[in-house]
């Protein structure tokens, strides 16, 4: 079974009713599908939200998990983004503390290579958002966490559209 | 003087305007208040909009158990004659009764009510069981008023959340406005598409509230479009290669008889002479008697059936979802065959098994579009070959000096031909599978998909309530008789002819049989006459078996017959139809060294069968 095992995303417009996150997210746990990071927000109509699914899944299983999000009631779509071309962005805000001003100057440093911002600046402690796909983020909080002493993270998963033009990530 | 007198005396306004304006004034505030009045008076409480949202849906029956949050709807049922009301003893049971009630009335949805809490948690079995089988219930549960909502308030619990895997669809009415479009769309959501159970629970603030007496006529739901139509470019593919197959063989699933297409689909067997094999829960697809029936297939299946499976070319299976307990070892199951799965849950195409040619499509639809195009196949070599292994191992345990289940399972049908037969879960079932005949108007209903013990009584219930003029017999284990047997009250009071046969042979008869044959005959838990006695005198003694079946049924009101010799078997069976009024217990005392063969080895193939022995 683990051959084609590799990460997918999913975007799913839903009814905006209660209860529908703990059904979606309780058919992963209760079918022991992998669930790698939810986001969930309403649309543009309130009563339909969209959410962006990412899972780690081998093919008979990703087929499984689109049909069973398929056959909810509260379901409304099911688009699967592996082969499609969208925009992908996840935000992730790295708050480094104990830090001494050399640590400040790589900081900058970080924040620049990866187009990231300072957003927030204390005596001995930065706070960095990066806006960037998933895959970035964690190489980002990777180094970071190597340089670091001590950093404090939160990340928002990953929320995607489709392209317009053809445009990769 | 009156007070209109003075206005016009002291001059301060036109009287005669004064008084049109003020005539006005009071007729139109009065217009607006008789309107007001009349909406009042139109708009009724959530309870009444529920049982007329009952008859709107023709429920004819519901099986309801009472409790404070739903005391209010028992009041409002209480003041109509059109709908039946029946109160089983236990929750449990009172769900299979609804869902047997649904099963047999062909289309009709089981309508359960019971009280928040406790009442809403026994349903929970239940609905697991509907779930699997497919069976189109609609169980309204109380729930305490919106404001005790999270407080762990006496008899509060998140049912919605509970079996929110085990129902095709659960809901909580939070406003009152939304009361008859959840339950319309409930009634849609339980009996089109793959059909199943749906929870709606009811608040019970929610249901005093006056609201609209309005009850949709439409169900507009954006997340479900059950699919009706055949891809028929899939089916002719499909067809194409039954016709090519030179050992082609059809597998009917639950599918088949859930959408009434036995017919049609006996039609499309003898015109294309493929012959057939089913699950348990697709006995009947072709009558029993068909010569082109081979049997069940699966871990009890019949040899002839499973052989069929492991050598035929293509399989066309219609309505199973391959249920490791038909399938045995996957990776080996039907080897050398292409495969085509019609069914109507896309989910349940090529999740287990790979398949060749998926079609999503209803049984019904897509056996009657098949009917228009098969035509004839050349398989009298593949039948030969079949009627050849049937030869080898037919299914059978004749030559018992003692009464043996296959000789009571023969007496019904010989006894019976227009009758529902209820079973239980274990080697009762499985008896009842591999020898009973399902003819033209007869039905095997079971736990197939769940297994749960206790379903056979209340199952015969529900069947009987819902179809007084067939005979309906149960078949049961000791064990599982005793899992619902608070419901010989039910079944004596609504006067139900049933015949119940108890398979007596002091065990857990399947979980001994597994201890007998890999576990060193160790009968760890399955004794039902252990106890204290037993562990004090090391096993050496027993007491008598408890309870004394034929006592208890007497106790309740009911008719009692033991039946310990082959030969009583038919005389006993006769009396049982002479009692008219009330149910008719036959205890049927059995060796418990009746084993249920063939049986593929735990995690073998379908040709890894253990024969009689």
């Amino acid at each position: 079974m683990d051959n084609n095992m590799k990460k997918r995303w999913i975007s799913l417009y839903v009814e905006n009713q209660v209860g529908v996150l703990s059904k979606i997210s309780g058919l992963f746990s209760g079918k022991c599908y992998n669930l790698d990071s939810l986001t969930v927000g309403t649309t543009e109509d309130p009563t339909v939200s969209r959410m962006t699914i990412a899972t780690v899944s081998d093919d008979e299983t990703f087929e499984q998990i689109k049909k069973q999000l398929n056959r909810m009631i509260e379901v409304i779509k099911v688009i699967d983004f592996t082969d499609v071309f969208v925009r992908m962005k996840e935000i992730l805000y790295v708050k480094v503390l104990k830090c001494t001003p050399e640590d400040k100057v790589e900081i900058f440093q970080i924040a620049e290579t990866f187009k990231a911002k300072v957003i927030d600046y204390g005596k001995d402690s930065l706070l960095v958002e990066f806006v960037q796909t998933a895959t970035k983020n964690d190489a980002v909080v990777k180094l970071m966490k190597e340089e670091f002493k001590s950093i404090e993270v939160v990340r928002g998963g990953s929320v995607g559209i489709e392209s317009i033009s053809m445009m990769e990530r | 003087m009156t007070w209109i007198d003075l206005a016009v005396d002291t001059g301060t306004v036109n009287g005669k305007y004064w008084i049109f304006a003020l005539g006005m004034k009071v007729m139109l505030g009065g217009l607006s208040f008789l309107k007001r009045e009349v909406y009042r008076l139109k708009q009724i409480s959530g309870n009444k909009l529920l049982v007329r949202a009952l008859k709107e849906e023709g429920v004819d029956t519901i099986f309801g158990y009472p409790g404070a949050c739903t005391i209010d709807i028992s009041d409002e049922l209480y003041k109509q004659d059109d709908i039946r009301i029946i109160l089983p003893r236990h929750e449990q049971a009172l769900v299979h009764e609804a869902d047997a009630y649904a099963r047999t009335t062909g289309g009709k949805v089981g309508v359960c009510l019971v009280t928040s809490g406790p009442g809403a948690t026994n349903l929970v079995t239940g609905l697991a069981t509907a779930n699997y089988d497919s069976v189109p219930l609609v169980c309204f549960t109380g729930q305490v008023a919106r404001p005790l909502i999270g407080n762990d308030a006496f008899q509060e619990v998140d049912i919605v959340g509970i079996t929110r895997s085990i129902t095709k669809y659960g809901v909580i009415v939070r406003n009152r406005e939304d009361l008859g479009r959840i339950i319309k769309e409930a009634f849609y959501i339980a009996r089109t598409g793959r059909p199943g159970p749906v929870l709606i629970d009811l608040p019970k603030d929610v249901m005093a509230e006056l609201g609209s007496a309005d009850y949709p006529d439409t169900v507009n739901i954006r997340g479900y479009k059950p699919n009706t139509n055949v891809h028929m470019g899939q089916l002719k593919r499909a067809l194409k290669m039954l016709k090519k197959a030179k050992k082609p063989l059809f597998l009917a699933g639950g599918g088949v008889n859930i959408a009434r297409a036995n017919e049609v689909f006996t039609e499309v067997v003898e015109k294309t002479e493929v012959p057939v094999v089913t699950t348990i829960m697709g006995r009947g697809a072709v009558p029993t008697d068909h010569p082109l029936y081979i049997g069940n297939l699966g871990m009890h299946g019949a040899y002839a059936s499973n052989m069929a499976v492991s050598e035929c070319d293509l399989l066309f299976s219609i309505g199973t979802r391959f249920n490791d307990r038909i399938t045995g070892k996957l990776h080996e199951f039907a080897p050398n065959a292409q495969i085509v799965h019609i069914d109507i849950d896309t989910a349940s195409i090529s999740r287990n098994i790979h398949v060749d040619v998926p079609i999503v499509a209803d049984a019904l639809e897509a056996v009657t579009k098949m009917n228009e195009y098969v035509e004839h196949c050349e398989t009298k070599k593949w039948r030969k070959q079949i009627a050849e292994w049937k030869e080898e191992h037919p299914l059978t345990m004749k030559n018992r000096v003692d009464m043996g289940p296959q000789d009571i399972i023969e007496e019904i049908n010989r006894q019976f031909d227009n009758a529902i037969i209820a079973t239980d879960v274990g080697q009762h079932q499985m008896f009842t599978t591999q020898y009973i005949e399902i003819t033209k108007n007869k039905q095997l209903i079971t736990s197939g998909g769940l297994g749960t013990m206790g379903y056979g009584f209340p199952a015969a219930i529900g069947a009987k309530l819902g179809n007084p003029d067939k005979d309906v017999i149960a078949i049961s284990g000791d064990g599982g008789m005793q899992m619902n047997i608070q419901e010989f009250a039910t079944a004596v009071l609504e006067e139900l002819p049933l015949i119940l046969c108890v398979f007596n042979n002091e065990y857990l008869g399947m979980v001994r049989q597994w201890q007998k044959l890999f576990y060193g005959k160790r009968y760890s838990m399955t004794n039902l006459k252990s106890g204290a006695l037993f562990r004090r005198t090391n096993g050496q003694e027993m007491p008598e078996y408890t309870p004394d079946f034929v006592k208890l049924a007497e106790s309740y009101g009911a008719k009692g017959i033991r039946v310990m010799k082959k030969e009583d078997i038919a005389a006993a069976f006769e009396e049982a139809k002479k009692n008219t009024k009330t149910p008719t217990l036959i205890e049927f005392v059995i060796n418990p060294e009746e084993l249920v063969y063939p049986m593929v080895q735990p995690g073998g193939t379908l040709e890894d069968l253990i024969m009689d022995c």
